[in-house]
Protein backbone atom coordinates (compact mmCIF):
# COMPACT_ATOMS: atom_id res chain seq x y z
CA UNK A 1 0.00 0.00 0.00
CA UNK A 2 2.69 2.45 1.05
CA UNK A 3 4.95 1.56 -1.85
CA UNK A 4 2.09 1.86 -4.33
CA UNK A 5 1.39 5.31 -2.95
CA UNK A 6 5.04 6.33 -3.17
CA UNK A 7 5.26 5.00 -6.70
CA UNK A 8 2.20 6.89 -7.78
CA UNK A 9 3.43 10.13 -6.22
CA UNK A 10 6.79 9.85 -7.95
CA UNK A 11 5.06 9.17 -11.28
CA UNK A 12 3.03 12.35 -10.86
CA UNK A 13 6.12 14.39 -10.07
CA UNK A 14 7.76 13.04 -13.22
CA UNK A 15 4.81 14.06 -15.35
CA UNK A 16 4.45 17.35 -13.52
CA UNK A 17 8.04 18.30 -14.31
CA UNK A 18 7.58 17.25 -17.93
CA UNK A 19 4.50 19.47 -18.14
CA UNK A 20 6.49 22.44 -16.81
CA UNK A 21 9.35 21.78 -19.23
CA UNK A 22 6.83 21.73 -22.08
CA UNK A 23 6.65 25.52 -21.62
CA UNK A 24 10.39 25.86 -22.21
CA UNK A 25 13.78 24.85 -20.76
CA UNK A 26 14.20 25.42 -17.06
CA UNK A 27 16.42 24.44 -14.15
CA UNK A 28 15.65 22.70 -10.89
CA UNK A 29 15.05 25.69 -8.61
CA UNK A 30 12.78 27.32 -11.13
CA UNK A 31 10.87 24.05 -11.71
CA UNK A 32 10.27 23.65 -8.02
CA UNK A 33 8.87 27.18 -7.73
CA UNK A 34 6.69 26.70 -10.80
CA UNK A 35 5.39 23.34 -9.57
CA UNK A 36 4.33 24.92 -6.27
CA UNK A 37 2.76 27.82 -8.12
CA UNK A 38 0.86 25.58 -10.54
CA UNK A 39 -0.47 23.22 -7.88
CA UNK A 40 -1.07 25.83 -5.20
CA UNK A 41 1.53 24.12 -3.00
CA UNK A 42 -0.78 21.13 -2.48
CA UNK A 43 2.30 19.02 -2.85
CA UNK A 44 5.38 20.92 -1.81
CA UNK A 45 8.51 19.45 -3.41
CA UNK A 46 12.03 19.78 -2.11
CA UNK A 47 14.83 20.55 -4.46
CA UNK A 48 16.40 17.14 -3.87
CA UNK A 49 13.23 15.43 -5.18
CA UNK A 50 13.30 17.68 -8.21
CA UNK A 51 16.90 16.90 -9.08
CA UNK A 52 16.61 13.17 -8.49
CA UNK A 53 13.51 13.11 -10.68
CA UNK A 54 15.31 15.09 -13.39
CA UNK A 55 18.18 12.56 -13.23
CA UNK A 56 15.76 9.71 -13.81
CA UNK A 57 13.98 11.58 -16.60
CA UNK A 58 17.35 12.17 -18.25
CA UNK A 59 18.33 8.52 -17.82
CA UNK A 60 15.07 7.50 -19.52
CA UNK A 61 15.62 9.94 -22.38
CA UNK A 62 12.59 12.12 -21.56
CA UNK A 63 14.68 15.27 -20.96
CA UNK A 64 18.19 16.40 -21.91
CA UNK A 65 20.50 19.04 -20.48
CA UNK A 66 20.05 22.33 -22.29
CA UNK A 67 23.48 23.88 -22.91
CA UNK A 68 26.22 24.52 -20.34
CA UNK A 69 25.68 25.28 -16.65
CA UNK A 70 25.10 28.99 -15.95
CA UNK A 71 27.39 31.25 -13.86
CA UNK A 72 25.94 29.77 -10.65
CA UNK A 73 26.52 26.24 -11.91
CA UNK A 74 22.82 25.53 -12.50
CA UNK A 75 21.88 23.18 -15.32
CA UNK A 76 18.78 23.80 -17.42
CA UNK A 77 16.81 20.87 -18.85
CA UNK A 78 14.76 20.59 -22.01
CA UNK A 79 11.99 18.10 -22.87
CA UNK A 80 12.68 15.60 -25.69
CA UNK A 81 10.28 14.23 -28.30
CA UNK A 82 10.00 11.06 -26.24
CA UNK A 83 9.22 13.20 -23.20
CA UNK A 84 6.50 15.04 -25.09
CA UNK A 85 4.93 11.75 -26.16
CA UNK A 86 4.98 10.55 -22.54
CA UNK A 87 3.32 13.80 -21.41
CA UNK A 88 0.60 13.59 -24.03
CA UNK A 89 -0.11 10.04 -22.91
CA UNK A 90 -0.46 11.19 -19.30
CA UNK A 91 -2.96 13.93 -20.14
CA UNK A 92 -4.91 11.57 -22.39
CA UNK A 93 -5.41 8.89 -19.73
CA UNK A 94 -7.77 9.11 -16.76
CA UNK A 95 -6.55 8.81 -13.19
CA UNK A 96 -7.50 5.38 -11.88
CA UNK A 97 -9.77 5.17 -8.86
CA UNK A 98 -7.39 2.52 -7.56
CA UNK A 99 -4.27 4.68 -7.68
CA UNK A 100 -3.59 5.86 -4.16
CA UNK A 101 -3.33 9.65 -4.31
CA UNK A 102 -6.47 11.00 -5.88
CA UNK A 103 -4.78 14.37 -5.69
CA UNK A 104 -2.98 13.31 -8.84
CA UNK A 105 -6.14 14.41 -10.60
CA UNK A 106 -6.07 17.87 -9.04
CA UNK A 107 -2.44 18.19 -9.99
CA UNK A 108 -3.01 16.94 -13.50
CA UNK A 109 -5.72 19.53 -14.09
CA UNK A 110 -3.73 22.33 -12.49
CA UNK A 111 -0.90 21.54 -14.88
CA UNK A 112 -3.19 21.01 -17.84
CA UNK A 113 -4.49 24.58 -17.63
CA UNK A 114 -0.95 25.98 -17.64
CA UNK A 115 0.67 23.70 -20.20
CA UNK A 116 0.57 24.95 -23.79
CA UNK A 117 -1.26 22.85 -26.33
CA UNK A 118 -3.24 20.74 -23.85
CA UNK A 119 -6.97 20.46 -24.50
CA UNK A 120 -8.13 20.87 -20.90
CA UNK A 121 -11.77 20.14 -21.70
CA UNK A 122 -10.71 16.85 -23.28
CA UNK A 123 -8.71 15.96 -20.16
CA UNK A 124 -11.78 16.74 -18.03
CA UNK A 125 -14.11 14.73 -20.26
CA UNK A 126 -11.80 11.71 -20.37
CA UNK A 127 -11.73 11.67 -16.58
CA UNK A 128 -15.47 12.22 -16.29
CA UNK A 129 -16.24 9.29 -18.58
CA UNK A 130 -13.87 7.03 -16.65
CA UNK A 131 -15.26 8.10 -13.26
CA UNK A 132 -18.83 7.70 -14.54
CA UNK A 133 -18.08 4.20 -15.79
CA UNK A 134 -16.76 3.34 -12.32
CA UNK A 135 -19.85 4.89 -10.74
CA UNK A 136 -22.09 2.77 -12.97
CA UNK A 137 -20.23 -0.36 -11.88
CA UNK A 138 -20.69 0.57 -8.22
CA UNK A 139 -24.38 1.19 -8.81
CA UNK A 140 -24.79 -2.21 -10.43
CA UNK A 141 -23.10 -3.80 -7.43
CA UNK A 142 -25.48 -1.93 -5.15
CA UNK A 143 -28.57 -3.23 -6.90
CA UNK A 144 -27.44 -6.76 -6.08
CA UNK A 145 -27.00 -6.05 -2.37
CA UNK A 146 -29.93 -6.66 -0.05
CA UNK A 147 -30.02 -3.85 2.46
CA UNK A 148 -31.52 -5.97 5.23
CA UNK A 149 -28.75 -8.57 5.30
CA UNK A 150 -25.82 -6.59 4.00
CA UNK A 151 -26.43 -3.09 5.27
CA UNK A 152 -22.80 -2.51 6.20
CA UNK A 153 -21.54 -3.45 2.76
CA UNK A 154 -24.24 -1.37 1.17
CA UNK A 155 -23.18 1.69 3.16
CA UNK A 156 -19.56 1.20 2.15
CA UNK A 157 -20.67 1.10 -1.48
CA UNK A 158 -22.64 4.29 -0.87
CA UNK A 159 -19.54 6.05 0.38
CA UNK A 160 -17.70 5.12 -2.82
CA UNK A 161 -20.70 6.26 -4.84
CA UNK A 162 -20.80 9.67 -3.13
CA UNK A 163 -17.05 10.08 -3.58
CA UNK A 164 -17.25 9.37 -7.31
CA UNK A 165 -20.18 11.76 -7.57
CA UNK A 166 -18.22 14.50 -5.80
CA UNK A 167 -15.39 14.01 -8.25
CA UNK A 168 -17.74 14.38 -11.21
CA UNK A 169 -19.27 17.53 -9.73
CA UNK A 170 -15.83 18.95 -9.22
CA UNK A 171 -14.96 18.13 -12.85
CA UNK A 172 -18.14 19.92 -14.00
CA UNK A 173 -17.09 22.88 -11.91
CA UNK A 174 -13.55 22.88 -13.40
CA UNK A 175 -14.98 22.70 -16.88
CA UNK A 176 -17.27 25.67 -16.29
CA UNK A 177 -14.40 27.71 -14.85
CA UNK A 178 -12.05 26.86 -17.71
CA UNK A 179 -14.73 27.75 -20.26
CA UNK A 180 -15.42 31.06 -18.53
CA UNK A 181 -11.73 31.91 -18.30
CA UNK A 182 -11.35 31.17 -22.02
CA UNK A 183 -14.31 33.42 -22.83
CA UNK A 184 -12.79 36.22 -20.74
CA UNK A 185 -9.46 35.82 -22.50
CA UNK A 186 -11.19 36.01 -25.85
CA UNK A 187 -13.04 39.20 -25.01
CA UNK A 188 -9.90 40.75 -23.48
CA UNK A 189 -7.96 39.83 -26.62
CA UNK A 190 -10.65 41.46 -28.74
CA UNK A 191 -10.16 44.72 -26.80
CA UNK A 192 -6.36 44.70 -26.69
CA UNK A 193 -4.49 44.05 -29.96
CA UNK A 194 -1.46 42.34 -28.30
CA UNK A 195 -2.56 40.14 -25.42
CA UNK A 196 -0.02 39.33 -22.73
CA UNK A 197 0.68 35.66 -21.98
CA UNK A 198 -1.77 34.33 -19.38
CA UNK A 199 -0.25 34.29 -15.89
CA UNK A 200 0.34 31.03 -14.07
CA UNK A 201 -2.73 29.85 -12.25
CA UNK A 202 -1.90 30.10 -8.59
CA UNK A 203 -5.42 30.48 -7.22
CA UNK A 204 -7.91 27.88 -6.15
CA UNK A 205 -8.94 27.01 -9.71
CA UNK A 206 -7.81 23.42 -9.66
CA UNK A 207 -8.28 22.51 -6.06
CA UNK A 208 -10.97 20.93 -4.04
CA UNK B 1 -30.86 -7.63 -34.44
CA UNK B 2 -33.25 -5.91 -32.01
CA UNK B 3 -34.92 -2.84 -33.34
CA UNK B 4 -34.38 0.36 -31.39
CA UNK B 5 -37.49 1.78 -29.70
CA UNK B 6 -36.09 5.26 -30.25
CA UNK B 7 -33.69 6.31 -32.96
CA UNK B 8 -32.48 9.87 -33.55
CA UNK B 9 -30.37 10.27 -36.70
CA UNK B 10 -28.50 13.46 -37.52
CA UNK B 11 -30.95 15.48 -35.47
CA UNK B 12 -30.54 19.25 -35.51
CA UNK B 13 -32.88 21.74 -33.85
CA UNK B 14 -32.56 25.46 -34.34
CA UNK B 15 -34.58 28.08 -32.51
CA UNK B 16 -35.08 31.60 -33.87
CA UNK B 17 -33.85 32.99 -37.17
CA UNK B 18 -31.01 34.97 -38.75
CA UNK B 19 -28.53 36.50 -36.29
CA UNK B 20 -30.28 35.22 -33.19
CA UNK B 21 -30.50 31.58 -34.25
CA UNK B 22 -29.75 29.17 -31.40
CA UNK B 23 -28.59 25.69 -32.33
CA UNK B 24 -30.03 23.68 -29.47
CA UNK B 25 -28.96 20.36 -31.05
CA UNK B 26 -26.39 19.79 -33.76
CA UNK B 27 -26.28 16.42 -35.54
CA UNK B 28 -27.25 14.12 -32.69
CA UNK B 29 -27.40 10.35 -33.25
CA UNK B 30 -28.89 8.23 -30.51
CA UNK B 31 -30.50 4.81 -30.46
CA UNK B 32 -32.17 3.27 -27.43
CA UNK B 33 -32.97 -0.44 -27.50
CA UNK B 34 -35.74 -2.25 -25.61
CA UNK B 35 -34.50 -2.99 -22.11
CA UNK B 36 -32.02 -0.15 -22.18
CA UNK B 37 -31.89 2.91 -19.92
CA UNK B 38 -29.80 5.79 -21.25
CA UNK B 39 -28.95 8.84 -19.15
CA UNK B 40 -28.26 12.24 -20.68
CA UNK B 41 -26.04 14.66 -18.79
CA UNK B 42 -24.83 18.12 -19.69
CA UNK B 43 -24.69 21.68 -18.44
CA UNK B 44 -27.75 23.91 -18.42
CA UNK B 45 -28.64 24.91 -21.97
CA UNK B 46 -26.78 22.02 -23.58
CA UNK B 47 -29.95 20.73 -25.25
CA UNK B 48 -31.17 17.95 -22.92
CA UNK B 49 -34.82 19.00 -22.76
CA UNK B 50 -34.81 19.75 -26.48
CA UNK B 51 -33.64 16.21 -27.14
CA UNK B 52 -36.37 14.76 -24.97
CA UNK B 53 -39.08 16.94 -26.54
CA UNK B 54 -38.05 15.71 -29.99
CA UNK B 55 -37.95 12.08 -28.85
CA UNK B 56 -41.44 12.43 -27.39
CA UNK B 57 -42.91 14.04 -30.51
CA UNK B 58 -43.57 17.31 -28.69
CA UNK B 59 -41.32 19.19 -31.09
CA UNK B 60 -39.96 18.59 -34.59
CA UNK B 61 -36.32 18.64 -35.67
CA UNK B 62 -35.01 21.28 -38.09
CA UNK B 63 -33.27 18.40 -39.88
CA UNK B 64 -32.63 14.72 -39.25
CA UNK B 65 -35.13 12.07 -38.25
CA UNK B 66 -36.83 10.82 -35.10
CA UNK B 67 -38.10 7.25 -35.29
CA UNK B 68 -40.23 5.79 -32.48
CA UNK B 69 -41.02 2.07 -32.68
CA UNK B 70 -40.14 2.04 -36.36
CA UNK B 71 -42.30 5.04 -37.29
CA UNK B 72 -40.60 8.19 -38.57
CA UNK B 73 -42.51 10.95 -36.76
CA UNK B 74 -42.00 13.34 -39.70
CA UNK B 75 -44.19 11.12 -41.89
CA UNK B 76 -47.11 11.16 -39.44
CA UNK B 77 -49.97 13.62 -39.13
CA UNK B 78 -50.31 15.65 -35.94
CA UNK B 79 -53.11 13.32 -34.81
CA UNK B 80 -50.99 10.24 -35.45
CA UNK B 81 -48.08 11.73 -33.49
CA UNK B 82 -50.47 12.47 -30.64
CA UNK B 83 -51.58 8.83 -30.68
CA UNK B 84 -47.97 7.61 -30.55
CA UNK B 85 -47.42 9.96 -27.62
CA UNK B 86 -50.40 8.62 -25.70
CA UNK B 87 -49.81 4.93 -26.40
CA UNK B 88 -46.06 4.50 -26.57
CA UNK B 89 -44.46 7.35 -24.71
CA UNK B 90 -44.41 8.05 -20.98
CA UNK B 91 -43.13 11.54 -20.28
CA UNK B 92 -42.03 13.14 -17.02
CA UNK B 93 -41.70 16.87 -17.66
CA UNK B 94 -39.05 19.04 -16.05
CA UNK B 95 -41.86 21.23 -14.66
CA UNK B 96 -44.18 18.29 -13.79
CA UNK B 97 -47.29 19.61 -15.58
CA UNK B 98 -49.81 18.08 -13.20
CA UNK B 99 -53.31 19.46 -13.69
CA UNK B 100 -54.18 21.36 -10.51
CA UNK B 101 -57.91 20.65 -10.73
CA UNK B 102 -57.45 16.85 -10.77
CA UNK B 103 -56.49 14.57 -7.90
CA UNK B 104 -53.35 12.45 -8.05
CA UNK B 105 -55.19 9.37 -9.27
CA UNK B 106 -57.15 11.41 -11.84
CA UNK B 107 -53.94 12.97 -13.15
CA UNK B 108 -52.38 9.55 -13.57
CA UNK B 109 -55.49 8.00 -15.15
CA UNK B 110 -55.93 10.86 -17.63
CA UNK B 111 -53.64 9.63 -20.44
CA UNK B 112 -55.33 6.21 -20.34
CA UNK B 113 -58.80 7.73 -20.43
CA UNK B 114 -57.81 9.99 -23.32
CA UNK B 115 -56.78 6.85 -25.09
CA UNK B 116 -60.19 5.28 -24.60
CA UNK B 117 -59.55 3.06 -21.57
CA UNK B 118 -62.71 2.84 -19.44
CA UNK B 119 -62.82 4.91 -16.24
CA UNK B 120 -62.69 2.07 -13.70
CA UNK B 121 -59.87 0.27 -15.45
CA UNK B 122 -57.90 3.47 -15.92
CA UNK B 123 -58.23 4.24 -12.21
CA UNK B 124 -57.12 0.78 -11.16
CA UNK B 125 -54.03 1.06 -13.34
CA UNK B 126 -53.42 4.56 -11.98
CA UNK B 127 -53.56 3.32 -8.38
CA UNK B 128 -51.07 0.58 -9.17
CA UNK B 129 -48.68 3.09 -10.72
CA UNK B 130 -49.02 5.36 -7.67
CA UNK B 131 -48.28 2.39 -5.40
CA UNK B 132 -45.24 1.56 -7.45
CA UNK B 133 -43.64 4.92 -6.68
CA UNK B 134 -44.79 4.91 -3.04
CA UNK B 135 -47.58 7.50 -3.06
CA UNK B 136 -50.63 5.21 -3.29
CA UNK B 137 -51.94 6.71 -0.04
CA UNK B 138 -52.16 10.15 -1.64
CA UNK B 139 -54.38 9.10 -4.56
CA UNK B 140 -57.21 11.45 -3.55
CA UNK B 141 -55.13 14.57 -2.98
CA UNK B 142 -54.83 17.55 -5.31
CA UNK B 143 -51.36 18.66 -6.44
CA UNK B 144 -51.32 21.72 -4.15
CA UNK B 145 -51.99 19.43 -1.17
CA UNK B 146 -48.76 17.52 -1.76
CA UNK B 147 -45.07 18.28 -1.26
CA UNK B 148 -42.84 18.87 -4.27
CA UNK B 149 -41.35 15.40 -4.00
CA UNK B 150 -44.81 13.79 -3.74
CA UNK B 151 -46.00 15.69 -6.82
CA UNK B 152 -42.92 14.53 -8.61
CA UNK B 153 -43.73 10.92 -7.86
CA UNK B 154 -47.29 11.40 -9.13
CA UNK B 155 -45.83 12.81 -12.37
CA UNK B 156 -43.66 9.72 -12.62
CA UNK B 157 -46.62 7.42 -12.01
CA UNK B 158 -48.44 9.19 -14.85
CA UNK B 159 -45.52 8.44 -17.18
CA UNK B 160 -45.37 4.79 -16.11
CA UNK B 161 -49.06 3.98 -16.32
CA UNK B 162 -50.17 1.63 -19.09
CA UNK B 163 -47.93 -0.32 -21.43
CA UNK B 164 -45.47 2.43 -22.37
CA UNK B 165 -42.57 1.30 -24.50
CA UNK B 166 -40.59 4.53 -24.31
CA UNK B 167 -40.07 6.35 -21.02
CA UNK B 168 -38.69 9.88 -21.18
CA UNK B 169 -37.89 11.59 -17.89
CA UNK B 170 -36.57 15.14 -17.56
CA UNK B 171 -34.98 15.61 -14.12
CA UNK B 172 -37.46 13.23 -12.45
CA UNK B 173 -35.52 13.22 -9.19
CA UNK B 174 -35.14 16.99 -8.88
CA UNK B 175 -37.29 17.50 -5.78
CA UNK B 176 -36.59 14.13 -4.14
CA UNK B 177 -34.26 13.32 -1.26
CA UNK B 178 -31.54 10.79 -1.95
CA UNK B 179 -33.35 7.63 -0.83
CA UNK B 180 -36.65 8.57 -2.49
CA UNK B 181 -34.76 9.51 -5.66
CA UNK B 182 -33.16 6.10 -5.59
CA UNK B 183 -36.54 4.37 -5.21
CA UNK B 184 -37.79 6.17 -8.30
CA UNK B 185 -34.71 5.09 -10.24
CA UNK B 186 -35.25 1.51 -9.15
CA UNK B 187 -38.76 1.68 -10.58
CA UNK B 188 -37.54 3.22 -13.83
CA UNK B 189 -34.75 0.65 -14.07
CA UNK B 190 -37.20 -2.21 -13.43
CA UNK B 191 -39.51 -0.95 -16.19
CA UNK B 192 -36.60 -0.93 -18.60
CA UNK B 193 -35.52 -4.39 -17.54
CA UNK B 194 -39.07 -5.50 -18.28
CA UNK B 195 -38.57 -4.35 -21.87
CA UNK B 196 -39.17 -0.60 -22.10
CA UNK B 197 -36.58 1.82 -23.45
CA UNK B 198 -35.78 4.77 -21.19
CA UNK B 199 -34.07 8.13 -21.50
CA UNK B 200 -33.30 9.92 -18.26
CA UNK B 201 -32.09 13.53 -18.12
CA UNK B 202 -30.36 14.36 -14.88
CA UNK B 203 -27.77 16.66 -13.32
CA UNK B 204 -26.91 14.06 -10.70
CA UNK B 205 -24.12 11.69 -11.58
CA UNK B 206 -25.31 9.31 -8.86
CA UNK B 207 -28.67 8.99 -10.60
CA UNK B 208 -27.24 8.82 -14.12
CA UNK B 209 -25.19 5.87 -12.92
CA UNK B 210 -28.36 3.74 -12.86
CA UNK B 211 -28.33 3.83 -16.65
CA UNK B 212 -26.68 1.32 -18.94
CA UNK B 213 -25.15 4.18 -20.85
CA UNK B 214 -24.50 7.82 -20.07
CA UNK B 215 -24.43 10.29 -22.95
CA UNK B 216 -22.68 13.63 -22.41
CA UNK B 217 -24.17 16.60 -24.26
CA UNK B 218 -22.23 19.81 -24.72
CA UNK B 219 -23.61 22.74 -26.72
CA UNK B 220 -26.00 20.47 -28.59
CA UNK B 221 -23.40 17.84 -29.48
CA UNK B 222 -22.84 14.38 -27.98
CA UNK B 223 -19.21 14.62 -26.86
CA UNK B 224 -18.79 11.28 -25.13
CA UNK B 225 -20.52 8.20 -23.71
CA UNK B 226 -19.70 6.06 -20.72
CA UNK B 227 -20.57 2.61 -19.50
CA UNK B 228 -19.91 -0.92 -20.62
CA UNK B 229 -22.86 -0.75 -23.00
CA UNK B 230 -21.48 2.38 -24.68
CA UNK B 231 -19.30 0.53 -27.14
CA UNK B 232 -21.02 -1.68 -29.69
CA UNK B 233 -24.38 -0.20 -30.61
CA UNK B 234 -23.45 3.46 -30.35
CA UNK B 235 -20.44 3.10 -32.63
CA UNK B 236 -22.51 1.72 -35.48
CA UNK B 237 -23.56 4.32 -38.02
CA UNK B 238 -27.17 5.44 -37.76
CA UNK B 239 -29.42 3.07 -39.63
CA UNK B 240 -26.88 0.26 -39.38
CA UNK B 241 -29.07 -1.64 -36.96
CA UNK B 242 -32.70 -2.68 -36.96
N1 LIG C 1 -38.38 27.90 -27.63
C1 LIG C 1 -37.09 28.30 -27.64
N2 LIG C 1 -36.72 29.43 -28.29
C2 LIG C 1 -35.44 29.84 -28.34
N3 LIG C 1 -34.43 29.17 -27.76
C3 LIG C 1 -34.73 28.03 -27.11
C4 LIG C 1 -36.07 27.55 -27.01
N4 LIG C 1 -36.04 26.39 -26.28
C5 LIG C 1 -34.74 26.19 -25.96
N5 LIG C 1 -33.96 27.15 -26.45
C6 LIG C 1 -32.49 27.25 -26.31
O1 LIG C 1 -31.93 26.01 -26.71
C7 LIG C 1 -30.85 25.65 -25.88
C8 LIG C 1 -31.09 24.30 -25.25
O2 LIG C 1 -32.17 24.37 -24.33
P1 LIG C 1 -32.67 23.15 -23.45
O3 LIG C 1 -33.91 23.54 -22.75
O4 LIG C 1 -32.73 21.93 -24.31
O5 LIG C 1 -31.47 23.01 -22.42
P2 LIG C 1 -31.29 21.96 -21.19
O6 LIG C 1 -30.03 21.22 -21.46
O7 LIG C 1 -32.53 21.20 -20.97
O8 LIG C 1 -31.03 22.97 -19.96
P3 LIG C 1 -31.49 22.84 -18.39
O9 LIG C 1 -30.49 21.94 -17.74
O10 LIG C 1 -31.33 24.25 -17.91
O11 LIG C 1 -32.89 22.34 -18.34
C9 LIG C 1 -30.71 26.78 -24.87
O12 LIG C 1 -29.70 27.66 -25.33
C10 LIG C 1 -32.06 27.42 -24.88
O13 LIG C 1 -31.96 28.79 -24.54
MG1 LIG D 1 -33.96 21.14 -19.42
Amino acid sequence: MHTAYAYSVSMSIRHGLLALLERGPSHGYQLRAEFDAATGATWPLNVGQVYSTLDRLERDGLVVQDGEPDADGRIAYRITDVGQAELRGWFASPVSAKSAPRDELAIKLALAVTTPGVDVLRVVQTQRTATMTGLQELTRLKTRVHDDVELAWSLVLDSLVFRAEAEIRWLDHCEARVARAAAERRSAAAERPAPAAPPLTTGKAGRR
Amino acid sequence: MTEAVLRLSGVTREHGQGDVVVQALRGVDLAVLPGELVAVMGPSGSGKSTLLHLAGGLDRPTSGSVVVEGRDLATLTAAQVAAVRRRSVGYVFQDLNLLPSLTAVENVALPLELDGVRGGMARRAAREALDEVGVGALAGRFPDEMSGGQQQRVAIARALVGPRRLLLADEPTGALDSTTGEEVLRVLRARCEAGAAGVLVTHEARHAAWADRVVFLRDGVVVDQSGPAAAAESLLPAGGVG
